[in-house]
């Protein structure tokens, strides 16, 4: 395992006498915690697995994030954790639920109910950021990375999870990726790319900048 | 719904500091095609004191949107696909025996006879029968029409509120199971084979008392992956099917995240049902 630099506010600690990453903040599903530290599982969580395999996300402390696909809040509670400004948006009611619950105990964490597709619908919400988070589980994610972009400045970073399955579930992941990749390259310039398969199947990491 | 429309103007423009029902009404309908630096542009135009002020302004209003909004769709679902699902079964059942009805007293007046739906969709239109008869026709032709309508509302519904599982069963059956469960928490809460003989009570009931043989399957026995296997297979066909059912249910419940993986898994498995017919007889029902 190589030993890159963790965003500032991410730190290893042991939990039970294993290593694990961990961000400080109140706990929200159940995560074991140690004092204020509370353990970021990567299997759990797509920007988990990215930082736990080494993947230099270029995140630093106080960023302002817009974290699109934010479920049920894990991913996107360690990421206000260690941030600025979050805003969340999540398109279904079910674990918006549960989202408004890491929200309640977050003061800089705005969940908005918001189609990832249109943009302009939270436009008027969402403020210039300098780091979008991607985790959208539906067909045509490297679009909604592109029209998301107006919200990044030159420069900015954008982490995103592909979801091989969610694009279409009979092809080759790899041929997946490769499209995937293609059409984000006119927008963004890829930094890295790394599978997730350790710990979640037939996704693909990618950090790239904005062009 | 003011997508097409945005005004460029941020969600706090205009708005009273502290009303929440405007803040909403902002969020939910406003837009900006470009999004601008709404903090400073906030403190600027006096709606806050500060970054920080207007930032305790903003989780306020997002929070209470959101939890409004979640708390509405919730509202809207599942407790309403319930009640379109009886409400079709009831004009459905109740338009076929009052059809039945107009083609006897039809068939008492007139040359040619016919019978079901259709038959009373014709006397409905004709003004050689009593005005009365005529009437009743044209109940069961509203009611007919009604239950349509119930059906596309279904349609319409029962994606959003249990996307996987629609995807799977289509979505009157899926919303057929919420029903039958008293929801979709209960149905996701339910072991596989209870989802199995949903529908088939009686018969579970009687084989329950020992006199009869366990039921197969209950309302899911509509579905292709039952319906179109041969018969002697339907037994490991329902339990499949069930199973995927089952996952279906919880994840739409417990995340609501559309995983079309799940469909291809049951495809998979019913096509390897199906195939075991083909060549070899013996090892059947006594699979998993």
């Amino acid at each position: 395992m190589s030993e890159p630099t963790l965003p500032s506010g991410v730190e290893r600690r042991a939990f039970d006498g294993r290593e694990r990453l961990a961000t400080r903040g109140p706990p929200v599903y159940g995560e074991p915690t140690d004092g204020e530290w509370r353990a970021w599982d990567p299997s759990r969580s797509k920007l988990g697995a990215m930082l736990k395999l080494g993947m230099d996300t270029g995140l630093a402390g106080d960023d302002t994030v817009l974290y699109l696909g934010a479920a049920s809040g894990t991913t996107v509670s360690h990421v206000a954790d260690i941030s600025g400004a979050t805003y969340a948006v999540e398109f279904a009611a079910r674990p918006a639920r549960d989202l408004l619950s890491v929200a309640d105990d977050r003061a800089n964490l705005f969940p908005l109910l918001k189609d990832a597709r249109r943009p302009a619908t939270y436009g008027h919400v969402v403020e210039p950021v300098d780091v979008l988070v991607q985790d959208v589980a539906t067909r045509g994610q490297a679009d909604v990375a592109v029209r998301n972009a107006r919200f990044l400045s030159e420069g900015g970073r954008l982490l995103l999870a592909v979801k091989a399955r969610s694009e279409d579930v009979t092809a080759e992941p790899d041929a997946v990726f490769e499209s995937v990749t293609g059409t984000l390259s006119e927008t963004y310039e890829i930094l890295g790319t790394r599978r997730l398969d350790r710990f979640h199947d037939d996704h693909l990491g990618v950090v790239a900048r904005r062009r | 719904m003011h997508e097409d429309d945005p005004t460029d103007e941020g969600w706090f423009a205009g708005l009273d500091r502290g009303d929440l029902a405007a803040a909403r009404e902002a969020i939910e309908s406003g837009g900006s095609e470009t999004p601008a630096d709404w903090p400073a542009l906030a403190v600027e135009s006096g709606f806050a004191d500060g970054e920080a002020d207007y930032y305790d302004a903003l989780h306020e209003a997002t929070v209470h949107t959101t939890r409004e909004m979640v708390h509405e769709a919730e509202r809207a679902g599942d407790r309403q696909l319930v009640h379109a699902v009886w409400a079709m079964d009831d004009c459905t059942r109740t338009a076929n025996e009052l059809a039945e009805r107009v083609a006897e007293w039809a068939g008492s007046l007139l040359e040619e006879s016919g019978s079901g739906l259709e038959y009373a969709r014709e006397v409905a239109d004709r003004d050689d029968v009593p005005t009365s008869l005529r009437s009743l026709a044209t109940r069961v032709r509203d009611l007919d029409d009604q239950a349509a309508t119930l059906r596309t509302d279904i349609e319409r519904t029962a994606p959003d509120v249990a996307p996987n599982l629609s995807a799977m069963a289509g979505p009157v059956l899926a919303a057929r199971l919420v029903s039958l469960a008293g929801g979709l928490e209960s149905l996701a809460k339910k072991p596989s084979g209870t989802l199995q003989v949903l529908g088939a009570e009686e018969a579970l009931f009687a084989h329950l008392q020992g006199h009869a043989p366990s039921p197969k399957h209950g309302v899911i026995y509509t579905h292709d992956a039952v319906r179109n296997t041969h018969p002697d297979d339907r037994g490991s066909a329902s339990r499949a099917l069930a199973g995927k059912l089952t996952i279906a249910a919880r994840v739409d419940h417990y995340s609501g995240e559309r995983k079309p993986e799940l469909d291809e898994e049951l495809r998979e498995r019913i096509d390897a049902i199906r195939a075991r017919k083909a060549g070899d007889g013996a090892t059947r029902d006594d699979d998993e």
